[in-house]
């Protein structure tokens, strides 16, 4: 059986709701155990990693674009760090790549 | 409005002469507009797989959150499970548990209930910022101004993308498909100038993911999938060889996360 996107966007809202709000509410007392405390501070970098390749390659026509972007983007987020400055040069090397390869 | 429990700290709204909820609605007005720019790279990436307008914006408004966004996206387009998806969402969304356990620090003992369970809704890493920077006692009027200037702009920025990915020439689309992982980039990268560790552990996912999705044996693994078992592997590993040092709160880093 097929699930509409409606069904999947409020299953989402609801565990990302009640992540929230746990905390706030029922657990208000701090995390201590060291593991979790690490755990927690690790997972965001990793799973945006994970996402981020090799899914880029294959998000544009050619691989090549995609590896163009990823190695562009690395360069400016060491380089600037500045989330619009990467944004766009990641679309700008495709846009270019695109144009002048074809 | 009766709904101000707040004992302002010493300093604190002397000089201010605007109230606390306009107070809010003006400082999240910068982080309004980023997130209408962030959030629209998430609507080309749902649109990308179907999503109408206003599921886009649908979805980040209940949502408002970039990676679980994400990651939620990814995973319906595969008509993942729901156990699946939810084991996602919470590994996705994780680091608002520690946000969420550090906000609670800051509610007077007599906030109420209600309060907790709205301002919880809202709980982004950069809200978290504003609520944790203001003096004193959180103060819900100043939280619920905050969310008025900025999520709404989430919610659009999301459908804008979708809409924008519709009519765009294809050129241009496919370019815009790259701003979700520049946008990736831009927050996991620069931590890692300071924090070797973090450094490599991105290095690792990285490697670690494209070997996952090429090996034959592993290669037929939806991407949803593949995405949580590392996540889980790789976190665990790096959390049992390189723990934090024990001084509690020097893992709330709003600014080196900056996304939402």
């Amino acid at each position: 059986m097929k699930h509409s996107y409606y069904t999947y966007i409020i299953f989402m809202a609801l565990v990302t709701y009640l992540i929230r709000v746990l905390p706030l509410t029922l657990l208000r007392k701090p995390i201590t155990n060291r593991f979790f405390r690490s755990f927690l501070y690790y997972v965001p970098y990793v799973t945006l990693a994970v996402m981020t390749f090799p899914a880029i390659l294959t998000s544009t026509s050619s691989l090549l674009y995609g590896g163009a972007a990823f190695i562009v983007g690395i360069i400016l987020a060491w380089v600037s760090g500045n989330l619009f400055v990467v944004e766009l040069g990641c679309c700008i090397t495709v846009l270019l790549m695109n144009t002048l390869i074809h | 409005m009766g709904k101000n429990g707040k004992a302002p700290a010493p300093g604190d709204e002397i000089h201010e002469s605007l109230s606390p909820f306009f107070r809010g609605m003006r400082d999240a007005i910068p982080i309004g507009l980023g997130y209408f720019a962030v959030s629209f790279s998430l609507g080309i990436a749902a649109g990308n797989v179907g999503y109408t307008v206003f599921q886009g914006f649908l979805l980040s408004l209940l949502n408002v959150s970039s990676s679980g966004e994400y990651a939620g996206i990814v995973l319906s387009a595969e008509q993942a499970g729901f156990i699946e998806l939810a084991l996602m969402i919470c590994v996705a969304n994780a680091r608002y548990l520690l946000m969420s356990f550090a906000l609670s620090q800051r509610f007077a003992p007599t906030a109420t209930l209600f309060h907790r369970l709205t301002i919880g809704f809202g709980l982004t890493d950069e809200l978290f910022g504003l609520g944790i920077a203001s003096k004193g006692w959180l103060n819900p009027a100043y939280m619920y101004g905050a969310f008025l200037t900025s999520i709404p702009l989430w919610a659009l920025g999301t459908a804008f993308g979708v809409y924008a990915g519709n009519v765009l020439p294809v050129v241009l689309s496919e370019a815009l498909n790259v701003a979700i992982f520049g946008m990736f980039l831009a927050i996991i990268i620069p931590p890692g100038k300071k924090d070797p560790v973090v450094l490599g552990s991105v290095a690792v996912s990285f490697l670690l993911s494209l070997l996952v999705s090429i090996w034959p044996l592993t290669a037929s693994i939806s991407s949803g999938t593949r995405t949580l078992i590392l996540t889980i592997i790789i976190a665990t590993a790096v959390a049992l060889l390189f723990p934090l040092k024990d001084e509690p709160a020097q893992e709330i880093r709003s600014e080196s996360m900056e996304e939402s």
